[in-house]
């Protein structure tokens, strides 16, 4: 019997996914590390699958580290983050409001609407409302928010909610929108949001974005040699490359986790999940 | 140690990333090594988040952004994945004709022969691939005389001056007509066939192929367009015609199938084609027949001048040049290869009247037309190096339809 490879959990929010490890498998398996992948339509199934560990590591999402590190600390064991792009450090999320709205501090948000992202995204949604809500605006109660949920499952991965909200607030159906810093610089250079008659209100503080985590009692040498491998990628090889690109980064740094304090608060704020990672938000249909 | 490297400075003034900023931040960076440092400053709205945004996406590093008086000031630090995407990178081949590699690599894909080509990628599904299946030298010169020489059906022709022809001269000419278009839809077709297939690294070839379906489309419009000019039905299509035609689309090999095509058919169309301007009752039917005729002899030279060349690479190729005349005449053996009523319509054309002496000339004439063929095709043979008895052989083994 051939020993099992490396399983990798990953979410299919777009169809390059596959070209994406598709194309990693044959790198780690051309270095001698028996490498396999396979894809999940959302991020819970694959938290739950990694705590079980029918999986080796899991691309994750934010959230689904916050939610695989407390199901983990609740069954007394622990996951850990492995590595990350460098594109996953230090985003923003920002609140837009038109140039020429009457708008011009947060406090003036109340009794307004708010449009954020799909009701799961870290980015749109989550942080900037717990962004929101420590400087003095609850959500739900000082200002409506009005959710735009496309790929619910997905994290906010999928772009499409954000997109919608931008689109909500040039055509004057929200009072603000939520959305990631780069996203903000798309949807001016698209002309999704007008730059001249757009207006940011306010910014969140750095957070972190994906990490892959690694199942409980995985053996630290395997942890380390796929840790090794995914470190030691270069932008200068030309047959991973094109997947950096894909994946949208220029090289993998160590995993850390003081990046996710502010998501912590808001799924505690939000009761998202519990403190055992159970799914509690009663909105939220994966 | 601190840096105490002097800082290069850029003022963007109001630009914003979102409306190109990102030329002259690039062009900054540009100059300095890699881990050089650059202040960047300037007051559009958002500046300072969009540079943080821009620089993770560049793998740039950014160390602060204190922003004030409404002036952003952000320092980059300059990071080195434009300078890896390059490596490895080569030239495809040379930009001049002289410059054409043997056998270009097939990740180089489409790029322009001579571009700086960034190491990888996938290759393209491209077989035609080597310089011998598909290069001549008279490629470059082929494909500028033949851009040059493109004629425009609508003005090029006389339309207007046609005149009523006798009934029966009139129905000779639409027969020819009508199997002329039949004909130039399978010139057309095979070259396009092929043109998918060759690597874009050979760009003269590509492009004098590219010409040579325009140029098919162009006759197929005037043989119809005259056919249709007194407003006649179109002439008959026979079985054994179309099955001549349809084993030219069965021949798989870009060699075989230009030799048959080009250099046998269209080779053999040259002297039909002289031989309806000569005999051709009215204006337009003699300058259609003059302007397309121009048009194939191009096609013949591209069609003869690479595998003059593919000979001298690969002699063997005779022998299956040889092989392909055979297959096809067995193949067409049990057809009827040219029909009689295209053959009739032509003796009507050279006989100008109805008389048997009349009748008797253009028989003659039609007969002199395929010793013509025949000469015609054996010179050709004897150019890509088949002795005299050989090329005597398989001229003789040559489709009976012509194309």
């Amino acid at each position: 019997m051939v020993d099992a490879p490396f399983t990798l959990g990953a979410v299919a929010y777009d169809p390059k996914v596959v070209t994406i490890w598709d194309g990693f498998r044959t790198w780690f398996n051309a270095r001698g590390f028996p490498f396999d992948y396979v894809l999940y339509s959302h991020y819970e199934r694959q938290v739950e699958e990694l705590l079980e560990g029918h999986i080796d590591a899991a691309w994750s999402s934010p959230l689904a580290w916050v939610r695989a590190r407390r199901l983990a600390a609740a069954a007394g064991t622990f996951v850990q983050a492995l590595a990350m792009r460098d594109t996953d450090r230090d985003l923003t999320s920002v609140v837009v409001v038109r140039a020429n709205s009457d708008i011009e501090t947060v406090a003036q948000l109340r009794g307004r609407v708010v449009g954020v992202g799909a009701v799961d995204s870290p980015q749109g949604t989550l942080i900037p409302l717990a962004h929101l809500q420590s400087l003095g605006l609850a959500a739900g109660e000082d200002f409506e928010v009005r959710g735009f949920d496309v790929g619910v499952g997905l994290h906010g991965d999928h772009i499409g909610g954000e997109r919608d909200a931008a689109r909500a607030l040039t055509e004057g159906r929200v009072d603000a929108a939520c959305m990631i810093d780069g996203n903000h610089l798309l949807f001016t250079r698209e002309g999704t949001l007008p730059g001249s008659s757009m207006r940011i209100l306010t910014q969140t503080a750095p957070y972190d974005h994906c990490t892959m985590a690694t199942r409980p009692l995985l053996d630290a040498e395997t942890a380390g040699r796929f840790r090794e491998l995914l470190l030691s990628m270069s932008y200068a090889d030309p047959s991973v490359r094109p997947l950096l690109d894909l994946e949208g980064l220029k090289a993998w740094l160590p995993g850390r986790t003081e990046g996710y304090a502010q998501l912590e608060t808001a799924v505690d704020t939000f009761h998202f999940y519990d403190r055992a990672g159970h799914i509690t938000a009663l909105d939220y249909r994966p | 140690m601190p840096d105490t490297s002097p800082l290069s400075t850029i003022d963007l003034e109001a630009l914003g990333l979102d409306r190109g900023a990102h030329l002259l931040v690039d062009r900054a960076l540009a100059v300095l090594p890699v881990g050089g440092r650059l202040l960047v400053r300037g007051r559009a709205p958002a500046l300072g988040i969009h540079l943080a945004v821009w620089a993770r996406a560049r793998g740039h590093g950014i160390e602060d952004l204190p922003a004030a008086d409404g002036e952003t000031r952000a320092t980059l630090v300059r990071g080195g994945a434009d300078v890896a995407r390059w490596f490895g990178a080569e030239r495809a081949g040379d930009p001049s004709p002289s410059g054409v590699s043997d056998r270009p690599d097939p990740t180089w894909g489409f790029a322009a022969r001579g571009a700086l080509v960034e190491a990888g990628g996938k290759s393209l599904p491209l077989d035609l691939d080597e310089k011998r299946w598909v290069w001549t030298d008279l490629a470059p010169q082929l494909y500028a005389q033949a851009a040059a020489s493109q004629w425009d059906p609508n003005t090029a022709i006389d339309w207007g001056a046609a005149e009523p022809l006798p009934r029966e001269i009139e129905a000779a000419v639409v027969q020819v007509m009508t199997y002329l278009v039949e004909n130039e839809q399978a010139a057309l077709v095979v070259p396009a066939r092929f043109l998918g297939r060759i690597h874009p690294h050979f760009r003269e070839a590509m492009q004098f192929l590219a010409t040579q379906v325009a140029d098919e489309a162009r006759h197929v419009e005037v043989f119809t367009r005259r056919a249709l000019l007194h407003g006649g039905p179109l002439g008959a299509s026979g079985v054994g015609g179309r099955a001549s035609l349809g084993t030219l689309l069965e021949e798989p090999d870009f060699a075989l199938a230009s030799f048959l095509l080009s250099v046998l058919g269209e080779g053999t169309f040259l002297n039909l084609l002289a031989f309806i301007e000569r005999f051709a009752p009215d204006a337009v039917t003699r300058n259609v027949a003059r302007l397309v005729r121009q048009d194939e002899a191009r096609h013949v030279a591209f069609g003869l001048g690479h595998l003059e060349y593919q000979v001298t690479q690969d002699p063997e190729l005779r022998d299956r040049l040889r092989a392909a005349i055979v297959r096809r005449h067995d193949a067409l053996a049990s057809t009827a290869g040219l029909s009689e009523d295209v053959f009739d319509a032509l003796v009507i054309l050279a006989a100008g009247g109805w008389n048997p002496e009349a009748i008797a000339s253009g028989y003659r004439a039609v007969e002199r037309l395929q010793v013509d063929m025949h000469d015609g095709r054996q010179r050709r043979l004897v150019r890509l190096g088949f002795s005299s008895a050989d090329a005597a052989e398989l001229s003789a083994l040559h489709t009976r339809n012509f194309m």
